[in-house]
């Protein structure tokens, strides 16, 4: 039995931890909504490019000329594995579930003899991917130093992804990240980003429909040639937007959670102090009593 | 038939410009075009340039975009651009920076294509420092 002393210390540290966390869901909230913003805001560009692409690539389903990032290497033998992950901890199950994806795919890869390579973006999917993993990767990406997040950093990551490439270094890349739905689910999601997959143009379809033939200027090929390394890019930086998103919802979940708890332990902490403290008075008068009686 | 054009100028970070103007002149790949009221679809790769619109009023604004493409269609005009700024935002600095960068990269080319691609490079942004002095953009 802790003595009352302990108690009290063990209910004034759970009352720290309570306020940390709760500043920390706080901050967490504060910036989920800048990302949720600066996620939104991003939403137009890659949406029209994704119909642009989507219509464009059309034409080129099925031919042997097609632009290479669309038609891919014609095999699947070594895959690039891009995995987003956040830089800290503290967010429940975020980063471990991105990687947990990611770990399941570069298995089943292995098991069917494929190469995997692994670029991670963000610390902490390095750390746990290292872990049975480590061969694997081949380079490690921090956005520590990145305050925020802008679309130069996802350039330099395409251009990365890009270079590796055209160098033949992979035939197929996916790029995993966590999915903002809302903010207590995040999807982890794998999206294949070379060679390129579009959905078939649902929204230019109606802006198409009525208008005559489209004129290309200089032509069909040269702008797809023009778009697709652009597009890689595009993906990236949308998927670190939402990952951002995604993280600080998770956070603020999980710091939610922890304050809740730490309440409830307050609590039950507080309930057998004040019973032990009830004790140890019974105790004492009993004693004062049986002493006074004895005289 | 409606006399303006919609435009929206969208860089991947945010929505630039949404709305109503008279005309719109873009730095296409091959050349200036200037879209008026309803145009034939057209879909073109950009140049880095700056895009001038005129409001109903017939205020001109320009903005600076780099890399990226326009599209022309039924519901108006459409460019997405990499980089897009009003141009009061870009200084002549920058250019200038572009062009000694340019230099740099000519002189490091080697081959034939490698060259014609930096020098191509070089020429646009001097034209570009050109176009922004004569203009008044860049200061």
């Amino acid at each position: 039995m802790p003595s009352l002393k302990d108690l009290k210390n063990r209910i004034s540290s759970v009352k720290s931890t309570q306020k940390i966390t709760k500043a920390m869901q706080m901050v967490a909230a504060a910036k989920l909504r800048r990302a949720q913003e600066a996620a939104v805001a991003a939403r137009p560009y890659a949406e029209r490019m994704g119909q642009v692409l989507g219509g464009l690539s059309q034409a080129y389903e099925g031919r042997p000329d097609a632009p290479r990032l669309l038609a891919g290497t014609g095999q699947d033998q070594t895959h690039l594995l891009v995995v987003a992950t956040g830089e800290r901890g503290l967010a429940g199950g975020f980063n471990s579930s991105i990687a947990r994806l990611a770990r399941e795919h570069a298995t089943r890869l292995l098991a069917e003899g494929k190469t995997v390579k692994i670029l991670t973006v963000g610390k902490k999917g390095a750390d746990i991917l290292k872990r049975g993993l480590s061969k694997h990767i081949i380079e490690q990406i921090s956005l520590r130093e990145v305050k925020t997040l802008g679309y130069g950093t996802a350039q330099e990551i395409g251009e990365k992804v890009l270079a590796m490439y055209e160098a033949g270094e992979f035939d197929v890349a996916t790029l995993y990240y966590a999915r903002f739905s809302s903010v207590i689910s995040q999807v982890p999601t794998a999206q294949q980003i070379i060679p390129a997959k579009f959905d078939a143009a649902e929204g230019d379809a109606d802006a198409r429909s009525g208008s005559a033939i489209y004129e290309y200027e200089p032509d069909e090929e040269a702008i797809l040639e023009d778009l697709l390394p652009r597009s890689v890019s595009v993906q990236i930086f949308r998927a670190l937007l939402e990952n951002n998103a995604s993280f600080f919802g998770a956070q603020m979940t999980a710091m939610d959670n922890a304050t809740r708890n730490a309440g409830e332990m307050i609590t039950k902490l507080q309930l057998s102090y004040n019973r032990q403290r009830q004790a140890q008075i019974t105790k004492e008068l009993i004693e004062i009593i049986s002493g006074a009686e004895a005289l | 038939m409606a006399d303006g054009v919609k435009i929206e100028i969208v860089s991947p970070e945010y929505l630039v410009l949404s709305a109503e103007a008279k005309s719109v002149t873009v730095p296409g790949a091959e050349g200036y075009f200037t879209v008026m009221g309803p145009h034939a679809p057209l879909m073109s790769t950009l140049r880095p340039g700056f895009v001038t619109v005129v409001d109903p009023a017939g205020a001109e604004t320009r903005y600076f975009v780099l890399g990226g493409f326009a599209d022309v269609n039924n519901g108006g005009l459409t460019i997405l651009a990499e980089q897009a700024r009003p141009a009061s935002e870009f200084g002549r600095t920058e250019i200038e920076a572009r062009i000694t960068a340019a230099q740099e990269a000519l002189n490091k080319a080697e081959g034939v294509d490698e060259k014609m691609a930096a020098q191509a490079e070089l020429d646009q942004w001097k034209n570009l420092l050109l176009e922004a002095t004569s203009t008044g953009v860049a200061h």
